[in-house]
């Protein structure tokens, strides 16, 4: 047993408050991925819906509907401050945000209660849930359906109810085929044409054939566009034929038509297993659907594709540059002064703030390179610009200029892992230096090749800020890679993950609904970047073990 | 089989020699595209550089002109301009003489193109005429008995087809009538002045005596017909001067006039009190105009001097004129005033034929020109300030094509206060835009500067002691199982997007401080002596206890210990708030001390990016420490030091090259870093030390500004002059860095 001062003077409380530090970033760490993972997995979760009388402060009491949010306790001080009355001796008051949907009835989402002024509060089991196109959410007890302009009321009314909606699930569904798929092919072609139209005027062709080509086959597209729109007219009646009548819990009975509903579900009935069927039902539409609602409902498929679509193109730039200038500095620049200095220069590219190559990128790409691109063969289509504008082709260039030093540096370093000894065997058989490097090299320093291309991509998927200048976008009309010819639309914007994140929570006109869906974005970007990163760091782990033998 | 035969031996020997030769070709081949590949990505990645270099080097070009003769006029030998303009294209100009002939002419060969007779002309000689500063095709001018009318001069271009075909009618209209607009009672007019509005036109004249009439004329316009109708209302003044120039502010409240003592005065309008006189050093006033806005003042003096005052706000609703700069003179007295239609520029000709090119805000001469030759009689600006057309003796036309895109850049508009129209005192201002024309541009990079500098000045405040302190454990204490675990763990977390730590930032953490900033500041006065009472009390215990956590486990021990203090933390803080100050902390800051606080602030920022910037620090220290040789410590640690004495007085100071590079590259992430910044500060550019107030840093203001600024405009060279300050900061910052750790790196293999 030491004294206290002895304790001092042996320097291990230092030791123990170094130790604190390590603690308090693991902790930080794990906090914050803890929050990430809970806030972004809670959402789907199909929360029960209470059916709660409320006491207002000055004597109303109202029937609230909704889901709790968040509680929270407030110093009764505060809220007496703001003019609200506290029963005298109580501390703390629990504040609860209660979802209550129905902004086209109440204009708001959500509202903040009082836990004293809740009289009573029940889960009745036949509150639902709709999901809808418009509006938000809806809670409500079904009331009534009116199918073919008839209306039924009874028993057995939620089981006829999801009848009609999977029947206007699949007629939908049939919509957006025909408006995603044939119809947009045909404005697409409408486009085109009007376009190769333009370019004659440019080059003062004067040949009336060219033209009547081309009014020929505006007019066949004409012609199938009628038909479509016909059975599209058709498609949008027959979505529109039935209704539902909702009532809400201020005892408000609510016509809401079949066409706007995208899901419903009565979460208090739902037993455990149903539960868990939602989750991940939910999950999954999020990833495959499309947004709704300026971004604050629905999925996040664009952004994902976007995100995906732009790493690809990306990695498909870097490689093959990046492996080429690494193996140029490693295996045929003279290594002097020179060599080390372009060494030094590239690896701190790797720490130039990513703000700047997006600058780079806009003034030299969109701007310079695109707008002449424009001039010389998009003249048809000015002044709107086609390439002189920011797009996931020159995203795609940004980043790999960003990515390049990652790249440069680890196919480097992997090549200095080969040692002398391969290389000068395979050159004692006779073999060319082309031959040994790929041959013998290359293979050998194919892996930490790829953990260098695996940290670009990580890199490159969670990096934000150069592309708000060269081509993300909030909300595309179109995916860059869709059906129509050719296929490949590198001058498109193009949506993205990250930058989902910030202008769902920063632009968006109502953050406070949008939140959850952030955290689910971020949990999937955090969830693709961290498994990229722990598969190089496995695949250098592996390698430094292959070539651990071959080093002594 | 039987041996081969001696012509499959030659062929084979053939063949494979000319194998050899394809090998060897491709061999060099694949040389060379390598090294033109490799030496082409390293160029393109130069390239970044000069490219931004490129953009930004037209800011520091100074402007240039170039001369250009024109054709010589017959017909304008007999007469004196009183009035020139060029229109934008700078094909068509106006000539107004004073024999009350207003000719259109083309620029280029002099030819004529509409000729007339200007109303008052017929028995008197035109005077002088100005220009409204709100609209510049608008002109006053007076004749020699004393009338002053007006007239309106406009350019229409028309297309006949393809571009090729552009023309340009000129036409003169006469939207207040062709009647007399002001009468004065005398004939002589010292100085004229006009000014529009939407709801009224204000003219006003002196004469040399100091007789002042204004028409304060409220207008109404015809649907139908377009016209306006004047309603006007005469007031008249004797000064006790004698007025030399005269000029009414855009907002109809003020009129200044100049006097033969080198003196300004403000009158109220349209009631034509006195409000304030001041003096500017005695030499006589000679021009007196408003520059583009109708806010500032700009005097011409005898001695060639040119000062630049305007109203300054100094309470409420009182104003004073200030005199705000003066700028190089001229070399001799001022003579014409002209200012630019688009910026806050102005052009001087003076007495000796002098011209120069001035901009208020860079309160710099931007351009001078000595036009002695020409003998100019006339000048005129054209609208884009890209051409000044002269008048030269003998009627000859020249045109001097002015190349001066960024008049309002000097040194001082990027780094020093500037005294900026409508501000009180100077001040660093960023400000790039706004939603009128007339707005004075504000591009002082200080407080932009400032505001990156604080955030990584807070960041770095909470990233070094963890990180460091961190590194030091893991690399020398900790046992090799744990930091196997741990160190790729920290690292890790430098993947992880900024976009998240931005949105965490502002989304939660920065409400949660909001309302629990007195917890948050208990956590840190609690945790590190929390910790080490805890690490005493852990010490007292008997042995079998303290061998359940080997040694170099510490860390994992301490973890519940930190989440008991962070738990009694936030639970303290409310009683002890109640204690201490009677109420919120918040609120005790703002209400008792005057400190402001932005729910997005420096604190906030601090964390969140130093959260981002920990796992560098951290990651590259971890390595320098690591990576002394264990002969060192094993040294100092026979010679009796304790493990703690080794790593302060050995180990550190054998690595701290390592460490000082961990931080600079830490310190470059934390300066160049843009989503965080972005995400959770309100992004205002305020400079103020105030951990509780936001800012606004160079990576996020590029990021707000560069996609809505105008390409190859001023702001957007400003922009990537941003850019390249951090391009430059961070590459040498990371520069030096490597430099040293490489050095260290040479330090530890001789050892």
């Amino acid at each position: 047993m030491k004294s206290f001062r002895e304790w001092i003077s042996s320097g291990l409380p230092w030791v123990w408050l170094n130790a604190s530090a390590v603690s308090v970033c693991i902790l930080l760490v794990l906090g914050l991925l803890g929050l990430i993972a809970m806030r972004g997995m809670g959402h789907f979760w199909p929360a029960p819906v209470y059916e709660i009388s409320y006491a207002h402060q000055g004597g109303d009491s109202q029937t609230l509907v909704g889901q709790v949010r968040t509680r929270e306790e407030v110093l009764a001080s505060r809220l007496t401050e703001s003019g609200l009355e506290v029963e005298p001796g109580v501390e703390f008051v629990e504040r609860i945000l209660l979802k209550t949907g129905n902004r086209d009835q109440t204009g708001d989402d959500f509202r903040w209660i009082l836990e004293p002024g809740i009289k009573q509060k029940s889960r009745p089991e036949d509150m639902a849930v709709l999901e809808r196109t418009e509006w938000g959410v809806f809670f409500g007890r079904i009331s009534g359906l009116k199918i073919e302009g008839e209306r039924y009321q009874g028993e057995g009314l939620w089981e006829e109810f999801t009848r009609i909606l999977a029947r206007t699930d699949e007629l939908r569904e049939q919509i957006s085929d025909l408006e995603g798929g044939d119809v947009g092919r045909i404005n697409y072609d409408l486009e085109d044409l009007r376009l190769s139209e333009r370019k004659l005027e440019f080059r003062n062709v004067t040949d009336p054939a060219a033209y009547r080509e081309i009014e020929d086959e505006r007019d066949a597209l004409k012609a199938e566009y009628a038909v479509l729109e016909k059975s599209l007219i058709s498609l949008n009646e027959a979505i529109r034929r039935d209704s539902v009548f909702m009532t809400t819990g201020d005892g408000v009975e609510v016509e809401i038509s079949m066409s706007t509903i995208i899901d419903a579900w009565q979460p208090n009935k739902m037993t455990l297993p149903q539960q868990l069927g939602h989750y991940l039902r939910k999950g999954w539409s999020f990833i495959v659907d499309e947004p709704r609602e300026a971004n604050t409902e629905g999925g996040i498929f664009p952004a994902l594709y976007g995100t995906i679509l732009m790493v690809l193109l990306m990695t498909v730039v870097v490689t093959p540059f990046g492996v080429i200038a690494g193996v140029y500095l490693r295996e045929y620049a003279r290594q002097g002064v020179l060599t080390r200095t372009i060494r030094i220069a590239v690896n701190n590219l790797a720490g130039v703030p990513s703000i700047v190559y997006g600058v780079f990128g806009l003034g030299f790409f969109v701007y310079t390179l695109g707008g002449s691109i424009d001039k010389l063969f998009f003249e048809a289509a000015l002044p709107s610009p086609t390439y002189g504008t920011g797009g996931l082709f020159w995203a795609s260039l940004t980043l790999a200029l960003l990515t390049l030093p990652v790249v440069i540096v680890s196919t480097e370093e992997g090549l200095s892992r080969i040692p002398r000894s391969v290389r000068e065997g395979s050159l004692a058989l006779g073999a060319t230096q082309w031959e040994t490097l790929w041959r013998t090299v290359l293979p050998m320093a194919s892996p930490g090749i790829m953990t260098g291309l695996i940290l670009a991509v990580a890199r490159a998927a969670g990096e934000v800020a150069p592309l708000m200048l060269v081509g993300v976008v909030k909300l595309a009309p179109s995916l860059p890679l869709d059906g129509n010819y050719p296929f490949l639309h590198p001058e498109r914007k193009f949506m993205h993950l990250g930058f989902h994140i910030y202008d769902v929570g920063f632009q968006s006109p109502n953050v406070e609904a949008a939140r959850p869906l952030v955290y689910a974005t971020a949990l999937l970007l955090v969830v693709v970047i961290l498994l990229l990163n722990l598969v190089a760091i496995h695949v250098r782990n592996g390698l430094r073990k292959k070539y651990k033998g071959l080093e002594t | 089989m039987t041996a081969t035969s001696p012509r499959k031996v030659i062929l084979e020997s053939v063949r494979s020699e000319q194998f050899h030769l394809w090998r060897s070709r491709k061999d060099l081949a694949v040389k060379w595209l390598i090294a033109v590949g490799g030496v082409g990505v390293i160029l393109a990645v130069v390239m970044i550089f000069f490219y931004l270099l490129w953009v930004v080097f037209p800011l520091f070009m100074p402007a240039s002109s170039e001369m250009k003769e024109g054709p010589l006029m017959p017909s304008w030998r007999d007469n004196a301009p009183i009035y020139l303009a060029v229109e934008e294209q700078l094909e068509v100009g106006l000539r107004v003489a004073n024999d009350g002939t207003a000719g259109f002419f083309h620029v280029e060969d002099g030819e004529l193109v509409g000729k007339s007779k200007l109303p008052g002309s017929d028995n008197a000689r035109l005077l002088h005429a100005r220009e409204a500063v709100e609209d510049p095709r608008q002109v006053a001018y007076s004749t020699t008995r004393g009338l002053i009318y007006g007239f309106h001069h406009d350019y229409e271009i028309r297309f006949d087809g393809g571009v090729e075909t552009r023309r340009i009618l000129p036409s003169l209209s006469f939207p207040y009538g062709q009647e007399p607009l002001l009468v004065m009672p005398s004939a002589e007019i010292s100085a004229l002045a006009i000014s529009e509005g939407d709801n009224e036109i204000v003219l006003a004249a002196a004469s040399p005596q100091g007789l002042v009439r204004v028409n304060f004329a409220s207008k109404s316009k015809n649907f139908l017909t377009g016209d306006h109708t004047l309603d006007p209302s005469v007031t008249e003044k004797q000064l006790p001067f004698q007025v030399r120039g005269l000029a009414i502010s855009s907002s109809h409240r003020w009129m200044f006039l100049g006097d033969d003592q080198g003196r300004i005065h403000s009158y109220t309008l349209p009631d034509l009190e006195h409000a304030e006189t001041i003096e500017t050093g005695g030499s006589p006033v000679t021009y007196l105009t408003m520059l583009m806005g109708g806010i500032s003042v700009v005097s011409g003096h005898a001695d060639g001097g040119i000062r630049q005052m305007f109203p300054v706000r100094s309470t409420l609703n009182d104003f004073h004129l200030q005199s705000t700069r003066s700028f190089d003179p001229m070399p001799s007295a001022v003579e014409l005033i002209v200012p630019e239609e688009r910026r806050k520029g102005f052009v001087v000709l003076d007495r000796e034929n002098n011209l120069a090119i001035f901009h208020s805000t860079a309160g710099r001469q931007v351009m001078e020109k000595p036009l002695e030759k020409l003998g100019p009689r006339y000048i005129a600006l054209s609208p884009r300030a890209n051409g000044v057309l002269i008048e030269a003796a003998g009627g000859r036309l020249a045109m001097l094509d002015v190349d001066n895109d960024h008049p309002e850049l000097s040194f001082a508009s990027l780094w020093q206060k500037v005294w900026y129209e409508n501000y009180e005192e100077p001040e660093y201002v960023w400000q790039s835009s706004a939603a009128t024309n007339e707005f004075e541009p504000k591009f002082s990079l200080t407080p932009l500067v400032f505001g990156t500098i604080k955030a990584a000045f807070y960041a770095m405040l909470f990233a070094i002691p963890l990180a460091l302190m961190g590194a030091a454990y893991t690399a020398y204490f900790m046992s090799p199982q744990l930091r196997q675990w741990v160190k790729p763990g920290i690292e890790i977390m430098a993947a992880l997007p900024t976009v998240i730590l931005g949105f965490l930032a502002g989304l939660w953490f920065a409400p949660w401080v909001e309302e629990n900033l007195a917890s948050l500041l208990l956590m840190a006065l609690f945790i590190p002596p929390g910790l080490m009472l805890f690490a005493w009390i852990w010490s007292r215990l008997d042995l079998s206890t303290r061998l359940l956590i080997p040694e170099g486990w510490e860390p994992l021990l301490l973890v519940p210990a930190l989440v008991g203090l962070c738990a009694l933390a936030l639970g303290a803080a409310e009683p002890l708030q109640m204690a201490v100050l009677g109420g919120d902390l918040r609120e005790w800051l703002s209400n008792d001390l005057g400190i402001s606080y932005d729910q997005r602030n420096a604190l906030v920022v601090g964390c969140a990016m130093g959260f981002a910037v920990i796992p560098t620090i951290f990651s590259i220290a971890e390595d320098a420490i690591y990576g002394v040789p264990e002969s060192l410590s094993n040294g100092s640690l026979a010679l009796g030091a304790t493990p703690w004495q080794t790593l302060v007085f050995v180990v550190v100071p054998t690595a701290s090259p390592g460490v000082f590079s961990a931080l600079m590259i830490g310190l470059g992430r934390a300066v160049g870093e843009t989503m965080i910044v972005l995400m959770a500060t309100g992004n205002t550019p305020v400079m103020d030390w105030n951990l509780f107030e936001g800012m606004r840093t160079l990576a996020a203001n590029i990021a707000v500004e560069m996609p809505e600024s105008e390409v190859n405009s001023t702001h957007y060279r400003i922009l990537f002059l941003a850019a390249l300050v951090l391009f430059m900061f961070t590459f040498l910052v990371n520069t030096g860095a490597e430099l040293i750790r490489q050095r260290l790196r040479e330090k530890y293999s001789s050892l």
